[in-house]
C-alpha cells in the first residue's frame, strides 16, 4: 500500500493499519500487518489462538503502542490523537470488562458518564440498551450474578452507550453456548445494518462468514490471506460440489456436463460412485449444476455443496501452506481490491 | 466543559463506583472497622499493663494516636490492591479505552479510599473514647490532628497506587507492601516510647515519618504529659510540619509517576 494511496483513501476508510509491528520480548506478536476497513463495513479478523488479533485490536483502541507502523481510526492517528480516537470508538475486549459489584444499569450509566454523556442521557441510553440486550430483568442486580452470556451482552452494551462510529469486538462469542452465540450474531448484524463500522476478531470461520463483508486472516503476526468469504474459501480450495450416483457408468458423462462449473479438474471415484468438483458461488452453482444435469436427475442419489469448515481453512492456510506464504500473498491482495467494491 | 471540570467529574464518577462496591461488599467495611477496634482493645488490655509510659500518662492516651496512624498506613494497601484487581479484571482496559481524564481512575480511587479512612478514624475515635482515651485540646487542634492523619493516609494511597499498578496482583501488593509497612509502623513511637531503642533503630524512629504522624497526633489531641521533655531531633520537635513535608514529597513524586504508569499499563 503506498503512502499516497493512504491519504487519498483516508476519507472513506474508517480504519487504516499500515505495517504494524509489535514485539513482546523475544516474541514477535505482529510482523508488519496492513489492512483497511471502509466506513460502514464489517471486517472479520480471523486467526488461530496467538495469531495477534488481540494485539491489533489493542493498538487500534489506544491501549498498546506499536513498535513500528501506524494506525488511524476515522482519519485520527491512534497515538498522536488518542483522546479523539477514544471518543469515537467502542471496545468489547476478549474478556468481559464489567464491574461485578455494580448492577447492569449502574455499569452502563457509569460508562455513559465517562463518555461525557449528560446524566439524563446516560440513564436513558442505559435503559434502552438493557432492553435491547434482553437484560431488563437483571438490570438492578449486581453483575456478579450474571451468566457468561449476560456479561458479554452487558459488555457490548457498554461499548455502544455513546453510539460509537467504529466498534471493536474481540472474539465476542468465544465461550458462549450455541443459543447465546446466535443471539449475539443477530445483535451484531443489527449494528452493522445500522451503519456502524465493525472490526470483529474471531477464531470461527462460520462467524466471520455470517457477519463480515471481508476478512483478513492472520497467523503468527502476518496476514496470510484476505478477501470476501467466498474468495477466501475458493482460495482455500474449499467449496466443493459433491454428487453421488447410482451407477459408476454415468460418471464420465456427468463430468463433462459439469466441467464448465469446476474451478479445477473434477474428481470422479468409481468405487464410491462419487463426483467431486471445486466450485465457487453459493446456491447459484448448485442450481446451475442441477439445470445442466436435468436429464440425469434419476441417476443422482445425493447432491450438495460442501463448504470448507474451520479445520479445512486453517489446515490449508496455516498448516502446510505456511511455507508458501509468499505466493499466496499476491492473489490475496487482488482479492482485497475485488472485495472492497462490495 | 474545561479539562479541569472533566477531570473532576470523571474522578467523582469513579469515586461513586468504588463506594458502591464498599456498600455491596460488607466484608470491606467490617475489615476496615473491626480490625482497628480489635487493635485498640488488644493493645489497651493485653499490652497496656506491661508497657510503661513516661510521665504517668495512661497507656490508652498514649496508644490511640499510634493505632490511628498504624491503621491508616496499613489501610493504604487497599488502594494498591484494588487497582491491581481492576487491572486483572480488565476494567482498567475498559477505562483506558474511554475518552475520560487520564488521572481520573487514580484520583477517584484515592478519594474513595480517603472516604473509607474518614469512616475508619471515626470508628476508632469512638472506640478510643469508650476505653479511656480523651482529647484535651481545642476543637481546632483536634480537627487538625484528624487532617494530619488523613493527609498522610492520602499521600500513602498514591504511593500504593503506583505499587499496585506495577505489581498487578492484589495478593502480592498486600504481601509486598507489608515488607515495608511493618518496619515503618513498628520501628516508631507507635506502640512504645522510643527512648530505649538501640541507637540505629532510635535514629530511624526519630526520622521516620510515621513517628512524626503519631507525635503530631498526640500533640494535637493533647495526649502528652504537660511539661514532659522535648523529644530528640528536629522531626519530632516539629512533627506537623515534618509530616506535611513528607506528604508534599510523596504527592509530588508519586502522583505523576502513578498517572504515567496508569497510561502505559495494559492488563496481562
Ligand atoms: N502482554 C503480553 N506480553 C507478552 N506476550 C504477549 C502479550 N500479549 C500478547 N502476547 C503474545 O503475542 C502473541 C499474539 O497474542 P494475541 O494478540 O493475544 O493473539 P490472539 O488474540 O490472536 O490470540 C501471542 O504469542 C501472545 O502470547
Ligand atoms: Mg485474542
Amino acid at each position: 500500500m503506498s503512502q499516497v494511496g493512504l491519504s487519498v483513501q483516508a476519507m472513506s476508510e474508517a480504519i487504516v493499519v499500515d505495517g504494524l509491528m509489535k514485539r513482546f520480548g523475544e516474541n514477535t506478536a505482529l510482523d508488519g500487518v496492513s489492512f483497511s476497513v471502509a466506513e460502514g463495513e464489517v471486517l472479520g479478523l480471523l486467526g488461530p489462538n496467538g495469531a495477534g488479533k488481540t494485539t491489533v485490536v489493542r493498538i487500534l483502541t489506544t491501549l498498546l503502542l506499536a513498535d513500528a507502523g501506524r494506525a488511524e481510526v476515522l482519519g485520527l492517528d491512534v497515538v498522536r490523537e488518542a483522546d479523539q480516537v477514544r471518543g469515537s470508538i467502542g471496545l468489547t475486549g476478549q474478556y468481559a470488562a464489567v464491574d461485578e459489584y455494580l448492577t447492569g444499569f449502574e455499569n452502563l450509566e457509569m460508562v455513559g458518564r465517562l463518555y461525557h454523556l449528560p446524566k439524563a442521557e446516560a440513564r436513558a441510553r442505559a435503559g434502552e440498551l438493557l432492553d435491547r440486550f434482553d437484560l431488563t430483568d437483571a438490570a438492578n442486580r449486581p453483575a456478579k450474578g450474571y451468566s457468561g452470556g449476560m456479561r458479554r451482552r452487558l459488555d457490548i452494551a457498554a461499548s455502544l452507550i455513546a453510539r460509537p462510529r467504529v466498534l471493536f469486538l474481540d472474539e465476542p462469542t468465544t465461550g458462549l453456548d450455541p443459543r447465546s452465540r446466535l443471539a449475539m450474531w443477530e445483535f451484531i448484524a443489527d449494528l452493522a445494518d445500522g451503519g456502524t463500522t465493525i472490526l470483529l476478531t474471531t477464531q470461527y470461520l462460520e462467524e466471520a462468514d455470517r457477519l463480515a463483508d471481508r476478512m483478513v486472516v492472520i497467523d503468527r503476526g502476518t496476514v496470510i490471506a484476505r478477501g470476501t468469504a467466498d474468495e477466501l474459501k475458493a482460495q482455500v480450495g474449499g467449496q466443493r460440489l459433491e454428487l453421488t450416483v447410482r451407477s459408476a457408468e454415468s460418471l464420465p458423462a456427468m463430468v463433462e456436463l459439469l466441467r464448465p462449473l469446476a474451478l479445477d479438474e473434477p474428481q470422479a471415484d468409481e468405487q464410491t460412485r462419487r463426483l467431486s468438483l471445486p466450485v465457487s458461488g453459493g446456491a447459484e452453482v448448485l442450481a446451475e449444476a442441477l439445470k445442466r444435469l436435468d436429464g440425469h436427475v434419476r441417476e443422482i442419489v445425493d447432491v450438495g455443496l460442501r463448504r470448507p469448515d474451520l479445520d479445512d481453512v486453517f489446515l490449508t492456510l496455516t498448516g502446510h501452506a505456511a511455507e508458501e506464504a509468499a505466493p499466496t500473498d499476491q492473489p490475496a491482495d487482488e482479492a482485497v481490491a475485488a472485495g472492497s467494491t462490495r | 466543559m474545561t479539562a479541569l471540570a472533566l477531570t473532576v467529574s470523571d474522578s467523582l464518577t469513579i469515586t461513586r463506583r468504588n463506594l458502591i462496591k464498599v456498600k455491596r461488599v460488607p466484608d470491606l467495611i467490617v475489615f476496615a472497622t473491626l480490625s482497628p477496634i480489635m487493635f485498640v482493645l488488644l493493645f489497651r488490655y493485653v499490652f497496656g499493663s506491661a508497657i510503661p509510659v513516661p510521665g504517668g500518662l495512661s497507656y490508652a492516651e498514649f496508644l490511640l494516636p499510634g493505632i490511628f496512624a498504624q491503621t491508616v498506613v496499613f489501610g493504604s494497601t487497599i488502594t494498591g490492591a484494588s487497582l491491581a484487581e481492576d487491572l486483572q479484571k480488565g476494567l482498567i482496559d475498559r477505562f483506558r479505552s474511554l475518552p475520560m481524564a487520564r488521572s481520573a481512575v487514580l484520583i477517584g480511587r484515592t478519594l474513595s479510599d480517603l472516604c473509607l479512612n474518614v469512616l475508619t478514624i471515626a470508628v476508632m475515635m469512638i472506640t478510643g473514647l469508650l476505653v479511656g482515651w480523651r482529647i484535651h485540646t481545642s476543637i481546632g487542634e483536634a480537627i487538625l490532628g484528624v487532617l494530619l492523619l488523613l493527609s498522610f493516609a492520602y499521600a500513602m494511597s498514591w504511593v500504593m497506587a503506583f505499587v499496585g499498578l506495577l505489581v498487578r496482583t492484589p495478593e502480592v501488593v498486600q504481601n509486598a507492601s507489608f515488607i515495608v509497612i511493618f518496619p515503618i509502623t513498628f520501628i516508631a513511637n507507635t506502640f512504645v516510647p522510643i527512648d530505649n531503642f538501640p541507637a540505629v533503630l532510635k535514629t530511624f524512629a526519630e526520622w521516620n515519618p510515621v513517628s512524626a504522624v503519631v507525635q503530631g497526633a498526640r500533640t494535637l489531641f493533647g495526649n502528652v504529659v504537660p511539661g514532659a521533655p522535648e523529644p530528640n531531633g528536629w522531626a519530632l520537635q516539629n512533627p506537623v510540619l515534618y509530616v506535611f513535608i513528607w506528604v508534599a514529597i510523596f504527592l509530588a513524586v508519586f502522583v505523576p509517576l502513578a498517572v504515567r504508569t496508569y497510561q502505559r499499563t495494559a492488563s496481562r
